[in-house]
């Protein structure tokens, strides 16, 4: 038993959502117990066209192991995906193809922008580069660094587990996220 | 020996073609010269297929852009003998409002997408070429971005206004 305790690490549970708890019952509602759900069970899609691919790599690896939250499955179809993963630069030619990525993708879907070219444009302030991918879809979290490191795609990672842990049931069929899609030009 | 070679090449291309080829110079040990684009696949025809010049390698096609010159695009070609290790520069200057010129496809088949790159960038017309349309940039982008009356940057980037840099 001690042997045990020496190799392996203790194993973190995450505590029940807020609710009422009473003798053979749990009540709570089904946006906590969802959200908490679906937060440590991400399935990624890497759209990696550079250096921030890289870093992504050495965050899918062993010493960084986004598995750890929950994300050990890459869905390399967007049919099956929940986050949008995209890290390097994006041409003005590859715009469509990402968009069409996230259109393939099913609700609900949120986006990270990993690194300064697919958040901003980055260096490549220049007439074939998309200056940020916000400009094409919406983005729910943005990484800055060029590249980031692994660390801080974690850190990323984690807020969008966040986000996804407190949002609403609702939210996808609220006017203001239509609105959003639609002025992407999305519906 | 590269002056020699050099010198050779000049030697038979100024019997071949006389005042056809003009501007002969020699940057880095590199035999430049121009021409112009009524004879221009003749004299890549001879540089290839003569048994002196052999330059039987086409290295690349590519273009420049002066504004301030009255014939304001140049077309240039690089060429390589593999056998003898000898590189060679010929360059076509152009009228920047019909920048045409014909296809060196007819010689060598890889100047196919060459032709098309320096199209998608400078806007030069190669008559002939099977298939002249945009190779890099996207279809819709309307401008050809190499010339220096467009803008290099991108007009939609936000976070380079002047206020921010203090100017």
């Amino acid at each position: 038993m001690n042997f045990f305790r020496l190799i392996m690490s203790d194993i973190n549970i995450v505590d029940a959502p807020p609710g009422i708890e009473g003798s053979g019952f749990f009540a709570t509602s089904f946006d906590k117990v969802i959200g908490l759900a679906r937060s440590h069970s991400l399935w990624p899609l890497p759209f990696a066209t550079s250096c921030c691919g890289i870093e992504f790599m050495a965050t899918m690896g062993s010493h960084y192991d986004l598995g750890r939250f929950g994300s050990e499955r890459l869905s390399f179809s967007p049919r099956q995906a929940d986050v949008l993963m995209v890290m390097g630069t994006i041409a003005k030619k590859m715009g469509p193809v990402l968009k069409q990525v996230y259109l393939q993708m099913a609700e609900p879907r949120w986006v990270m922008a990993v690194g300064a070219c697919a958040s901003s444009g980055g260096i490549f302030d220049t007439y074939s580069v998309l200056q940020g991918i916000d400009e094409i879809i919406p983005v729910d979290v943005y990484v800055p660094g060029c590249p980031p490191r692994p660390e801080a795609i974690l850190d990323g990672f984690t807020k969008i587990q966040e986000l996804v842990r407190n949002e609403s049931g609702r939210r996808r069929h609220s006017p203001e996220y239509k609105e959003l899609l639609a002025s992407y030009g999305i519906l | 020996m590269a002056e020699d070679t050099n010198h050779n090449l000049i030697e038979a291309l100024s019997v071949r073609f006389g005042d056809k080829v003009t501007s002969v110079t020699e940057p880095y040990g590199l035999l430049t010269f121009e021409t112009s684009k009524d004879v221009i696949i003749d004299v890549l025809r001879f540089l290839k297929e003569d048994k002196q010049t052999n330059f039987n390698y086409l290295t690349d096609i590519t273009a420049v852009h002066y504004p301030e010159k009255q014939q304001a695009i140049a077309v240039v070609y690089h060429l390589h003998n593999m056998v003898a290790k000898v590189r060679i520069r010929v360059k076509v200057f152009l009228q920047e409002h019909t920048p045409h010129i014909p296809t060196a496809t007819v010689l060598w088949n890889g100047a196919n997408w060459m032709e098309r790159e320096t199209y998608d960038l400078f806007g030069v017309k190669f008559e002939g070429h099977p298939d002249l349309r945009r190779i890099l940039n996207m279809d819709e982008l309307g401008v050809h971005p190499m010339l220096k009356q467009y803008p290099l940057e991108d007009p939609n980037r936000v976070d380079k206004k002047d206020e921010y840099f203090g100017r």
